[in-house]
Order: structure tokens, then C-alpha cells, then sequence
């Protein structure tokens, strides 16, 4: 497989993330601490589930194909499970920096905002989970190789770049989305971040029918775009403000 | 953890805010208690004559605190770039992959019969290895008791020698080798001869700042790729973890040979071996206790000058080791890697009362090169043993960088020596064992349905 796909690839899978990252995050170094807790976090609740799926795996038949499939199905749908339970671990802990960060301020007031790092949580996690999702495939594809040789899709990589971007993107607003609901109180919220999280790793079930994983997924990442955006403050008056860069009315949004 | 941060900050806050507030008309000399109490953010106990009114220590802490995020991105950057140098070194250079042999102090060979008879032999490395490590490092512990300051500065000009000229111009080859590169003596001969020329001056004497810290993140780079080619595989992992115990050991018991170093070096007033540190900002003057130096240090403001202006002023002779002892890899590297990682909590308090900063800010921090080494052996191992795969790195990066962060969060509220590689080096090997075993057959099956969790 070519350099071309592998650039290709790397940057559809990665470009939105790292764009954020470096126009919004690399400056602060609270938030790159932040967005690196994330990551941890992430990764913790996927230890815990692999350590779960792994046990069951070990402890079953090994032949039997049907069975593996559905601990793996099991495997996915407790790993999702498990990194919302983290995720609300970690705006617990980062509800308890904030009050320590807000007693060390000079002014009583907390250098970053609870909607920032939902926001830069987010990031983290979904740039961990994309890196893990992606990364050895892109190494793969730098390989000799033939895409789909046995009959499987051509468009292996291609799918996974746009995949592993639009779950980068849904774990940031599911991030926002998710402290949000935790700080107003709001636990519907939280359930449906959660059952959309379940909703799109089901639906890569369906995969290579990439027809019915990838279109449902994109629409469910702008939906919870708009979602997050209007719950974070902002309303379409704000963005008229920001694209005329009228400083009349606009107040702190996120990331800002 | 961030409860605990939580409830320590509230006590200190508690005692706080009266100080605050009544200091708030001082600024100026709030500012220099802060300076002063910044040199100690490094972990430095207070035990100058010169402290301030210990109460004020407290506020000094807030701003501490504030500051900390700051330094640890200052660390982060430096620690990522030594790991992406040897993980690309690693993945592209098959040279350090290959099984050329073992050093002396790992006799062993891991190639047995039984699993049985490998971990005996490589147990039996591993203990060699630390009985070396502790023997150099109570012979340079001597060594510095007994004031042989030339020895030692001559062991260290000799490692830092050996290791910018024949490591680097090895590690030369070996890429012109990868990529097919026609190279010629005569250029060779000059890149590394003004390599190596550059980098001694910059380490040991004065240079630019960011020149400085690239030749030490190159001279880390160079350390960690040798250990990771003559290391097998699980005598490195026993290595690791041993010697993250011995750190522990060696910097927090009251007989620890580090901690006695660390004693022995703030009676007499000294800087510990400043050249094996990595610093984040200009490295003061050393010893500076009078006027001249300083505005002799004012003077030259961005320059780094690690250690050997103290001859002047100081009585020890020039008194440069550490770096040295850093890079002998041969001896000194691993025992000098004491010293040097003692050197994170070693921010020579002498330096600060000395030169108080205009900005807090550009307090910097420091972190021991045999830190960097073992950070960037364990993921330099990591992605060369774990069967070709990234994740593997990825966590294990991950999980020595929230290491780094932890472990400068309990500076900042202890305050006193603390080792830089326990945390770090607990959490690499853990996920390194549990991403390799657990996490790896789970995303190979994920990526072999593409599910996405």
C-alpha cells in the first residue's frame, strides 16, 4: 500500500484532532495536562474491559467462531459501559482540582471553566481512543500488502480513517455533553450520551456494510456537534458575532 | 489523589489567606520570598540561614502551585522528544534491535532451555547490574566526601567524550546504513568532530540555552539506545523495576547514599552536578553569594552555564562531575543516573537567595538525565519487543508521562527530595505488561471486525 494512502489516512483520521489540539490546547499547559489525564483515563477502562473480555475469551471454547463473535459483541458493549464510568470518574476528579485550582487563584475565580475541560476531556479521550483505534493500522499500510485480497472491502483503511475521525469528534461533544449534564444535573443527558455511545459502536457491527455504519455514525457526530454547541452557551447570534468578529455581544464560549 | 491534593490544599489555603492578605502591600518582598520558595518547588529542603519567616511559606506555596502546570509542560516537552527520538531510532534502525552480544555486568545469557533457567538468569543480571550501580554510586558518594573533585571531574569529561564522539558517530553509521547513504570519511570526521566539540562546550561550560538542552536530549537518546541493545529482555524489565525500588531506597531513607550526596553538597553550600541536569531555564552561576556574581550573572543573561564558572568562585575546583558520570556508560552511566535523578529534587537552593528573579515564572525545573534514559529505555523496549505493535508504546508513553506529572504534583506539596522514576516507571511497566497481553489481542480483534468501542 502506498505513502499516499498512508498520508491520506493519517491525516482524514487525525487532522480535525490534531488541528484542535494545536489552535486550542498547546498553548495552555493546565489544558495539555488535562487533555493527558483524558487519555490515561481512557485507557484505564480499556485495560479493565480487555482484562474482562480477555478472561471470558480464555475461559470459553476457542473454536467455536459464533461465540467468539459474541463475547467480542459483549467485549465492545462493556468496554463502552465502562469508559462512560470513567468518564464520570474523571469529572469527579476534575471537579475537585477545579476547587483546589479556585482556592490557589488570586481572585477566587478558576483558570479554566468546567465547560473547557469537559471540552479538552473530551479531546482526550478521543484522541487516545482514535490513536488506538488507528495507529497500527496506519503502520500496517506503510507495509507491502493488498487491501481486501480474500474477497473483504477494498476500502479497509479509507473506512477506518473516516470512522476513527468521527469518533474522535463524538467523544469530544460527548465529553461537553456528558459534564454538562453532570454539573446542571441533568442525568437524562448522561443516558443519552451513553446510548448513543452504545448506538454507534453498534453499529460498526455492521461493518464491512459500511452503509450502515459510517452515514448514521457522521449524522449522529453533527448532531451532537449542534447539540454540544448549543448547550455550551453558544446560539447561532454568537456565531454571526464570532464570524463578523463583532464585539458587541459575545460572551465566553467554549474553548475561548 | 485529587482528593488528597484537595484536602492539602485546603489546610495550607486555610493558614493561607490571613498571610495573604497581610503581605499583599509587600510585593516586592513577597516576590523574593516567592523566588526563593520557588528554588525549593524543585524539592530542595529549606534549610538555608538566609529563610524567610516560615509563614510566609505557605503563600509562597500557592504560587508554587500555580505555577506547576507550567513546569510540568516544561518537562513533558523534553521527556516526549528523548522518547520519540529513541522510538524512531528503534523502529527504523534495525542496528539496536539486534542481538549483538551483552555488556559485562549482564553475563547471562537469556537464550536457555527452560523459562525456568531465564528468569534464574535473569535475576542473576539484574542483581549484578544493581550491585554495580550501588557500588559506583557509594564510590562517587566517597568520592565527593572526600572532596577528590578532579577525579571525579576527570571521569566525567572522559564518559561525556566517549559518549558525543564514538556513541554518536556509531549511531551515524548505523542510519547511513538504513537509508543507503554514500558518506565519506572526510565529511564523517567533520560532522562529528564539530558534533562533539559543540556539545562538550555546551555541556560543560556555556552555550545557548535550547542548544544545551538539545545536546543533553540527544546524549539521553544515545544512553537509552545502547541499554536497550545490550539489555535482553527480561533483565531489562527486572533493571527497571529494581532500580526504580533503589531509587526509592537510595533517595528517601536517612542513610541513602543520594541523600547523604544531597546533605553532604548543601553543607558545604555546593551545587550537586549541575551539568547531568536538564534544565528548563538558564542555570544560574553556581555559589553565588556575593555581588560580583551577580551582576556577573546579569550580565549573561541567556546563556546556560552549567557548571564550570564556579571555579572562580567556588572552592571546590571547578567541581563539573555528574554529566560525566551520566554518560560513561561503561561505569559511571547507572550509578551517575543516581545522581542526576537526584538532581530533579536537587534545584541547588544556594543558587536562589543569590539570585532572586524579577519573574516567578522563569523559575525553571529540573529533571536528572538518568531520568530521561530510563523513561526512554522502558519505551524504547516497549515498541522494539512488543511484537510490532504501537499500542503498546502508546500506553506505556502515556502512562510514564501522567508518572512525570504525579510525581511533580507530590513535589509541589512535600517539598522535599523526591525520586523521579518510581511512579513512572511502575505505571510503564504495568501498562507495558497489561497493553501487551490483555489489551492486544482485544484490538486485534476489533480492528479484524473494525468495531469501534
Amino acid at each position: 500500500m502506498t505513502v499516499a494512502v498512508f498520508f491520506g489516512c493519517t491525516f482524514i483520521a487525525f487532522g480535525p484532532a490534531f488541528a484542535l489540539f494545536v489552535f486550542t490546547i498547546a498553548r495552555d499547559p493546565l489544558r495539555v495536562i488535562i487533555l493527558i489525564a483524558g487519555a490515561f483515563f481512557w485507557l484505564l477502562s480499556l485495560l479493565m474491559s480487555s482484562l474482562v473480555w480477555f478472561i471470558a475469551m480464555k475461559a470459553s471454547n476457542n473454536e467455536d467462531y459464533q461465540l467468539q463473535r459474541g463475547l467480542l459483541i459483549f467485549g465492545v458493549m462493556f468496554s463502552v459501559i465502562l469508559q462512560e464510568v470513567f468518564r464520570f470518574a474523571y469529572y469527579k476528579l476534575l471537579r475537585k482540582a477545579m476547587e483546589g485550582l479556585v482556592a490557589l487563584s488570586e481572585d477566587d475565580s478558576s483558570p479554566i471553566s468546567v465547560q473547557q475541560m469537559a471540552y479538552v476531556a473530551g479531546l482526550g479521550y478521543g484522541i487516545m481512543s482514535g490513536a488506538f483505534s488507528m495507529i497500527n493500522i496506519l503502520a500496517d499500510s506503510l507495509g507491502p500488502g493488498t487491501v481486501g485480497i480474500h474477497g473483504e472491502s477494498q476500502y479497509y483503511f479509507l473506512t477506518s480513517a473516516f470512522m476513527t475521525m468521527a469518533i474522535t469528534l463524538l467523544h469530544t461533544f460527548w465529553g461537553v455533553l456528558f459534564f454538562d449534564g453532570c454539573e446542571k444535573k441533568r442525568w437524562w443527558m448522561i443516558a443519552v450520551v451513553v446510548c448513543l455511545h452504545l448506538l454507534v459502536s453498534g453499529l460498526t457491527f455492521l461493518n464491512p456494510v459500511y452503509e450502515g455504519s459510517l452515514p448514521p455514525a457522521y449524522i449522529i457526530t453533527v448532531a451532537m456537534g449542534v447539540w454540544a454547541f448549543l448547550s455550551s452557551g453558544g446560539s447561532l447570534e454568537s456565531i454571526r458575532n464570532s464570524l463578523t468578529c463583532s464585539k458587541s455581544s459575545v460572551n465566553s464560549q467554549v474553548g475561548s | 489523589m485529587a482528593e488528597n491534593l484537595a484536602n492539602v490544599v485546603h489546610e495550607q489555603i486555610s493558614e493561607d489567606f490571613p498571610d495573604v492578605h497581610r503581605s499583599n502591600g509587600n510585593d516586592g518582598t513577597e516576590r523574593r520570598r516567592t523566588e526563593v520558595r520557588e528554588a525549593e518547588s524543585n524539592g530542595q529542603p529549606a534549610s538555608r540561614p538566609s529563610r524567610p519567616v516560615e509563614s510566609e511559606e505557605d503563600e509562597d506555596e500557592e504560587l508554587t502551585l500555580k505555577y506547576g502546570a507550567k513546569h510540568v509542560i516544561m518537562l513533558f516537552v523534553p521527556v516526549t522528544l528523548c522518547m520519540v527520538v529513541v522510538v524512531a531510532t528503534i523502529k527504523s534502525v534495525s542496528f539496536y534491535t539486534k542481538k549483538d552480544g551483552q555488556l559485562i555486568y549482564t553475563p547471562f545469557p537469556e537464550e536457555t532451555d527452560t523459562v525456568g533457567q531465564r528468569a534464574l538468569n535473569s535475576i542473576l543480571n539484574a542483581t549484578i547490574m544493581i550491585s554495580v550501580i550501588i557500588v559506583m554510586t557509594l564510590l562517587l558518594v566517597a568520592l565527593y566526601k572526600y572532596r577528590c573533585y578532579k577525579v571525579i571531574h576527570g571521569w566525567l569529561i572522559i564518559s561525556s567524550l566517549l559518549l558525543l564522539f564514538f556513541f554518536s558517530y556509531i549511531y551515524l553509521g548505523e542510519v547511513f546504513k538504513t537509508y543507503n547513504v554514500g558518506m565519506d570519511y572526510i565529511t564523517l570526521t567533520l560532522i562529528i568532530w564539530n558534533f562533539g566539540v559543540v556539545g562538550m562546550i555546551c555541556i560543560h561550560w556555556k552555550g545557548p540555552l535550547r542548544l544545551q538542552q538539545a545536546y543533553l536530549i540527544m546524549i539521553s537518546a544515545l544512553m537509552a539506545l545502547v541499554f536497550i541493545k545490550y539489555l535482553p529482555e527480561w533483565t531489562a524489565w527486572l533493571i527497571l523495576a529494581v532500580i526504580s525500588v533503589y531509587d526509592l531506597v537510595a533517595v528517601l531513607c536517612p542513610k541513602g547514599p543520594l541523600r547523604m550526596l544531597v546533605e553532604t553538597a548543601q553543607e558545604r553550600n555546593e551545587p550537586i552536578f549541575p551539568a547531568l541536569i536538564y534544565s528548563s531555564t538558564m542555570v544560574w552561576l553556581v555559589g553565588m553569594a556575593d555581588g560580583d556574581a551577580e551582576s556577573q550573572k546579569k550580565q549573561t543573561p541567556r546563556l546556560a552555564a552549567p557548571d564550570s564558572q564556579a571555579t572562580d568562585q567556588m572552592d571546590d575546583g571547578g567541581f563539573t562531575p555528574e554529566w560525566v558520570d551520566e554518560q560513561l556508560n561503561d561505569l559511571g552511566p547507572i550509578e551517575s543516573t543516581e545522581e542526576t535523578r537526584r538532581e530533579i529534587q536537587q534545584m541547588p537552593s544556594d543558587r536562589a537567595p543569590a539570585v532572586p528573579t524579577d519573574d516567578p515564572e522563569e523559575r525553571g525545573v529540573k529533571l536528572g538525565l538518568g531520568d530521561f534514559i530510563f523513561y526512554s529505555v522502558l519505551v524504547g523496549k516497549a515498541s522494539a519487543t512488543a511484537s510490532g505493535d504501537w499500542n503498546t508504546t502508546l500506553a506505556c508513553f502515556v502512562a510514564i508521562l501522567i508518572g512525570l506529572c504525579l510525581t511533580l504534583l507530590l513535589l509541589a506539596i512535600f517539598k522535599k527530595a523526591l525520586p523521579a522514576l518510581p511512579i513512572s516507571i511502575t505505571f510503564g511497566l504495568v501498562f507495558y505488561f497489561a497493553t501487551d497481553n490483555l489489551v492486544r489481542p482485544f484490538m486485534d480483534q476489533l480492528a479484524l471486525h473494525q468495531f469501534y468501542i
